[in-house]
């Protein structure tokens, strides 16, 4: 008799991703749809994609996704959730979406304490337009525009955005992880898992930050790109639960 | 018979466009502050809870556009206000709501520009509220209300106009309709429900497909495919939805082609023109896009003069141009930086002869 210990998630639509070998998406995007099958939410779950590598998301997943403009994710995320305050509204963005042009509008949806959940997908470099320095990017990290390194005078500093976020009242759980090993990736699945939760249970703004690679634009292996993480970008990104 | 419904009210420009906004079902409201039109957005916070509606003070006009976008993406009646400046940052939203064919309401209550300009009533955004605005090829459908009535008015009808095309619309006012109070009969008007069935609205993907909301079409072809049904769709409001009034037109031969405030203006002036004798008459364009460019022409009699006046330094001129296709009778005068046209200056120009631009 046939087992299956392993499946598609019914969130996820049977096809072949564009991500490059070694991006950190495919697996973000498949512990989301793990949870959010698990949470029993696709029919009721509405999804905003960000401008940038997952930008069409919603033809990886099989649930309502709308497009957003770069970083106002949050502010058509919050739109959605006022209108349909039952149904499940979370943004996926990545680190230019969410931490440089989206800045704004992800603070002042997380100090209103919007009951939203948002997936921050953090690889340190802006990936769809070909790998220029990210507010993420960590220092020395060379990237199309620091060709000699990031330099913290005339780049100035990582932004460290969940610790900014999570200084705020609004702002109900923060959870900085990553996907460089199963580990980590079990530990993202649980962290996305409450940030779910808590919006399930009208707890207020979740939001989960996740360290993923960029092979392409780290000018790496898929395997030294986890090791990266592993050794370096946790020095800057230290892991764990920031609020909640 | 005076009931709930049926009411004269005494109100400012801003506050009746909100008015006409809730009657109409508006359900969702987002807006950030920008003087002239802050009794607007101070009127929605609070009719938005009257009505169990949603009122949102936004970080910024273009997180304000992008939660009118969110609403919209729910099939719920949006709106967002904002004045001049504030508007060029919402013609990013603008844009996208355009490229993604949601529905939704934007008011733009002018004031003077370029940059910060001043708070004064002024109609320089012309251009941008009737060419598209942001990127893309796209257009706006834009109204322009001449009094606190027809920002009632337009307000309330410009929703049916949006779900209708799935279409942005503009209510494109100045600070002087905006602060100006008015009796506005509000008789007849009904609450709507929440408009026609939007079965392409996010709702959750309950016993259907799921839905996606985008603009972005990368296949080859896709987008000019995408952009030609537009512009198939932009025929069609240029064919149904041309608003305009004429004023004594009818044996004019100096017509003034005006809207909004400098169309109450110029309409006194006709009838002082008139009083001396003078056959002048007005056209005023009410849809600024698509523009009545043949009910224009029409007025045209082979010597007819037009003269248009504009709270600007010449922009509705250029479609009045396009109209007449006559540029030796075609005359402007208008004043820019928050001047207002006096009358004796409008009826001096309009005196003028033919032939001197």
């Amino acid at each position: 008799m046939e087992r299956i210990i392993f499946k598609k998630p019914d969130s996820m639509i049977d096809v072949v991703t564009h991500y490059c070998a070694g991006c950190g998406h495919g697996i973000v995007h498949r512990v989301v749809c793990e949870v959010i099958d698990e949470l029993k939410v696709r029919e009721k779950t509405i999804a905003v994609a960000p401008v940038g590598c997952a930008v069409i998301a919603y033809d990886y997943w099989n649930f309502d996704v709308t497009e957003a403009a770069h970083g106002r994710t949050p502010a058509v995320a919050t739109g959605i959730k006022r209108v349909l305050p039952e149904r499940i509204v979370f943004t996926y963005q990545g680190d230019g979406d969410l931490a440089a042009i989206g800045t704004a509008e992800i603070i002042h949806a997380a100090n209103r304490g919007e009951n939203i959940t948002v997936v921050f997908v953090n690889n340190g470099v802006y990936g769809m337009t070909g790998g220029q320095m990210a507010p993420t990017t960590i220092v020395d990290q060379k990237t199309t525009t620091t060709k000699k390194g990031r330099t913290v005078k005339r780049d100035g500093y990582p932004l460290k955005i969940s610790e900014m976020i999570a200084v705020l009242p609004g702002a109900r759980f923060v959870e900085r992880t990553s996907v460089h090993s199963p580990r980590e990736i079990l530990r993202t699945k649980k962290a996305i898992k409450k940030a779910f939760e808590i919006q399930i249970e009208n707890g207020g703004f979740s939001m989960v930050e996740i360290l993923s690679m960029c092979p392409t634009y780290w000018g790496m292996s898929p395997a030294e790109a986890t090791k990266r993480i592993a050794n370096e970008v946790v020095k800057t990104y230290p892991l764990g639960v920031l609020k909640g | 018979m005076k009931t709930k419904n049926t009411e004269k009210i005494l109100i400012t420009g801003n506050e009746a466009c909100g008015e006409g906004a809730i009657r109409a079902g508006c359900k969702f409201y987002a807006g950030y502050p920008i003087t002239p039109q802050n009794e607007l957005t101070s009127y929605m916070s609070k009719r938005m809870d009257e009505v169990g509606g949603i009122f949102i003070q936004a970080e910024s006009e273009l997180a304000a556009i992008s939660m009118v976008f969110g609403a919209a993406v729910t099939g719920a009646r949006a709106i967002t206000t904002s004045s001049s400046p504030g508007i060029s940052l919402k013609q990013e939203g603008i844009s996208y709501l355009a490229g993604c064919e949601l529905p939704a309401v934007i008011v733009n209550i002018m004031r003077a520009g370029p940059g910060l300009g001043n708070i004064s009533p002024a109609q320089s955004d012309y251009f941008q509220a009737t060419r598209g605005g942001g990127h893309g090829d796209y257009r706006t459908i834009v109204l322009a209300p001449g009094s606190c009535q027809e920002m009632f008015d337009f307000t309330y009808a410009s929703f049916n106009l949006a779900d209708k095309y799935r279409n942005p619309v503009m209510i494109l006012g100045d600070g002087i309709l905006g602060q100006m109070m008015e009796p506005i009969q509000v008789a007849g008007y009904r609450p709507q429900a929440a408009g026609s069935k939007k079965p392409w609205a996010l709702t959750g993907c309950k016993g259907r497909k799921p839905n996606v909301i985008r603009s972005l079409l990368l296949k080859e072809g896709a987008l000019e495919e995408f952009n030609r049904k537009l512009e198939k769709k932009y025929s069609l409001i240029n064919k149904n939805e041309l608003r305009f009034e004429k004023y004594k037109t009818e044996d004019a031969k100096i017509v003034i082609v005006a809207y909004g405030t400098s169309s109450r203006i110029a309409r006194a002036c006709v009838n002082r023109l008139r009083n001396d004798k003078i056959k002048a008459g007005l056209f005023r364009p009410i849809s600024l896009w698509p523009f009545p460019y043949k009910a224009l022409k029409a007025l045209d009699k082979g010597k007819t003069r037009f003269l248009t006046v504009e709270m600007s330094a010449g922009q509705m001129l250029e479609d009045v141009r396009l109209a007449v296709q006559c540029d030796k009778r075609v005359r402007f005068y208008g004043r820019t930086g928050g001047g207002v046209p006096r009358e004796e200056d409008i009826i001096k120009e309009a005196c003028l002869p033919a032939g001197r631009l």
